[in-house]
């Protein structure tokens, strides 16, 4: 499979009144047509932020992106001009946000949200764009959909809200659909329900997924490779099993340390991630974890890791992984 | 949990109700309907042990928390604290009852007054039942502030100065100053982040530890609820479908709404999610204000019966202290 998408030394920062803050820090990183990639990470460590700056979304001022190449079908586009990026906004590139309940417009109807991309990108009348937004809620599991076509969001649930998101940014048959914390706002049944369609649709339309979210959980059941991320940095990459199976960087298993499983065994007490992730105003100079790892040593206060090859196809940001390893063995 | 002093309950509630009036008109204004947030609980939480309290958004289980702590004066049925029926008393009565039981709020953002010191924030219950003033107020909030893992030289820090972590810890040690028996804690990590959360969660199983604490913990996250609980109970559109001990309840869920919603819960396995089979419940959780005849859960539920469309099961023990409430079982 060829790659789709190409980010490569990607840097946004914001410009505010307290100072420059590195919201992410030289973050490279590819997706593959038709594969599923999990970004992970805590609130905080530049997982929207990068995607957005993919999408160009990022507000200029206070946003700026003074580094960086976003490769996409031979266009780098962050050079391209605003016509150019929107012509693959919501086209080839499209995306599902966090919270259903603010990113549809209260005043339109669904029939008029969903129907503006496809005048808009595929040139369809009003006729044909009706006829095909309703295939397209049909696909997304809304009951009646001929007769909820001209609802105003407001007279969906949360659940349903979300679907009509996903039908929006299908309606397209983009090549690659970002969601930014899909079901975070979603109850845990509602959540199954959400997840279980968009699997589907992956395997019907065969699009190439970003999903992020903070869930190990559900990336567990989703990705085919996973980034995770801290302090705007990629500190580790790797395919889903290997992950999970083999963590290298210290954060990475200090997440899978602190949350109880439903199917493991019942631990007495569990392993916090002691401290705070670092104030991304001033930076800390050396491993942005310095502060919070087990495995620190002097040269990790001065010298900030690159990603490097640890492991077979398994790329991990952190001087002592080996020690990593080796203490995760014994346990 | 073998130990007899265990068993003993300290807070029994019985047929606990909680209606929110929905009105019309400006200046007559006159009820429309009822929001049935919590449709007649029977349950009791024993001395020393955390119960917790798990369901989806809208399903009650805040507001059962605060009808139990008076928050809210429940519509109906009682609630009996240390042997006191908490829905009969009034005024300064109650407020003496108010020391012994606390509760620890979801947002760490809101629930600290943002013009207040840390000093002030935790000294108020102190002063407020005249436990301590002065010197002594204030060396009991040092030590409050040590005890939840802060530095007692935050006293004259406000609450911006701080993380969501570290508010939330400024609320647990509000919630500890008068020495209650028992706390409230509604959804106390669900606003942290994943690596906070496990720090807030064992300094609440430490200070249960060291205080001997009672905990009603109420929470939406299976898999937290699992490791804090002794006991869990299962929360659907007002009602309890089951409560049991937690190994019984997490290894041989009755109830099948229970059963969907841990199916519904993902594992950080990808292995195990490979081969786990989902039960998908088909549509949303209806409205309170209507909620379906018979059992609330006939409408989502993959094998309802003619029968749970007419009657309300009864919520009784089918043995070993496993209640549930479902035709079906």
């Amino acid at each position: 499979m060829g790659t789709l998408l190409q980010v490569k030394d990607l840097r946004t920062e914001f410009h505010t009144q307290d100072g420059v803050v590195h919201a992410v820090n030289g973050v490279t990183f590819h997706v593959d047509e038709g594969e599923t990639l999990g970004l992970v990470g805590e609130s905080g460590c530049g997982k929207s932020v990068s995607v957005l700056s993919v999408m160009r979304l990022i507000p200029q001022p206070p946003g700026k992106i003074p580094a960086g190449e976003v490769m996409f079908q031979g266009r780098d586009l962050l050079k391209v001009d605003d016509e150019e990026i929107r012509s693959v906004r919501g086209n080839k590139i499209a995306m599902v946000f966090q919270d259903p309940m603010t990113s549809l417009n209260p005043v339109l109807t669904i029939n008029t949200q969903i129907s503006e991309s496809l005048e808009l990108h595929l040139g369809m009348t009003k006729e044909q764009a009706r006829k095909r937004a309703i295939e397209l809620l049909k696909m997304v599991g809304i009951p009646e959909a001929e007769g909820r076509i001209d609802d105003y969001p407001h007279q969906f649930s949360g659940g349903m809200r979300q679907r009509v998101m996903i039908a929006m940014a299908l309606s397209c048959s983009p090549q690659l659909l970002i969601a930014d914390e899909p079901t975070t706002a979603l109850d845990v049944t509602i959540q199954a329900q959400i997840i279980d369609i968009v699997k589907r649709l992956k395997r019907e339309l065969g699009m190439a997924i970003i999903w992020i979210t903070h869930d190990l959980g559900i990336i567990a059941g989703l990705a085919d490779r996973i980034n995770v991320m801290y302090a705007g940095f990629v500190i580790e990459s790797a395919s889903n099993k290997e992950i999970f199976a083999n963590p290298l960087h210290p954060y990475t298993l200090g997440l899978l340390g602190s949350i109880p499983r439903l199917d493991a065994a019942l631990k007495s007490k569990l392993t916090p991630i002691e401290g705070l992730p670092p104030d991304l105003i001033e930076m800390p100079k050396g491993c942005p974890f310095y502060d919070r790892c087990r495995h620190r040593t002097e040269k990790c206060a001065n010298e900030n890791p690159p990603l490097d090859l640890g492991a077979v196809r398994h790329w991990v940001a952190c001087w002592n992984w080996q020690d990593v390893q080796k203490a995760r063995s014994k346990q | 949990m073998a130990d007899t002093a265990q068993d003993q309950s300290l807070v029994q509630v019985k047929g606990l109700k909680k209606y929110f009036p929905i009105t019309q008109g400006i200046i007559f204004q006159r009820k429309v309907a009822d929001v049935k947030a919590v449709d007649g609980l029977d349950f009791e939480i024993r001395k020393g042990e955390t119960l917790g309290l798990v369901g989806e958004s809208g399903c009650g289980k805040s507001t059962t928390g605060r009808a139990i702590l008076q928050l809210y004066r429940p519509s109906a049925g009682d609630v009996f604290f240390k042997g006191k029926d908490l829905v009969k008393l009034q005024g300064e009565e109650l407020r003496k009852m108010r020391r012994h039981m606390q509760m620890i709020f979801q947002d760490p953002y809101a629930s600290l007054n943002p013009r207040m010191t840390v000093g002030d924030i935790i000294g108020e219950p102190l002063e407020v039942h005249n436990i301590a003033k002065g010197k002594e107020k204030k060396e009991r909030v040092q030590e409050l502030l040590q005890i939840v893992g802060l530095n007692p030289y935050f006293v004259n820090r406000y609450p911006h100065e701080f993380s969501g972590g570290q508010r939330q810890r400024i609320g647990v040690a509000r919630a500890l100053a008068v020495n209650p028996d028992f706390i409230v804690c509604d959804e106390p990590i669900s606003a942290l982040d994943v690596s906070i959360q496990a720090q807030i969660i064992n300094l609440l199983e430490e200070l249960q530890e060291k205080f001997h604490l009672t905990y009603l913990f109420i929470a939406h996250d299976l898999s937290v609820v699992r490791h804090i609980s002794d006991r869990v109970a299962v929360m659907y559109l007002g009602k309890i479908v089951e409560l049991t001990d937690r190994n019984a309840l997490y290894k041989s869920p009755l109830h099948p709404y229970t059963k969907a919603l841990m199916s519904a819960v993902p594992i950080p396995d990808p292995v195990i999610e490979e081969k786990r089979e989902r039960i998908i419940l088909v549509g949303d959780v209806p409205s309170p204000v209507r909620p379906p005849s018979g059992c609330h859960f006939h409408t989502r539920c993959p094998i309802v019966m003619d029968v749970c469309k007419k009657d309300d099961p009864a919520f009784r023990d089918v043995g070993g202290d496993h209640w549930v409430a479902c035709h079906a079982v």
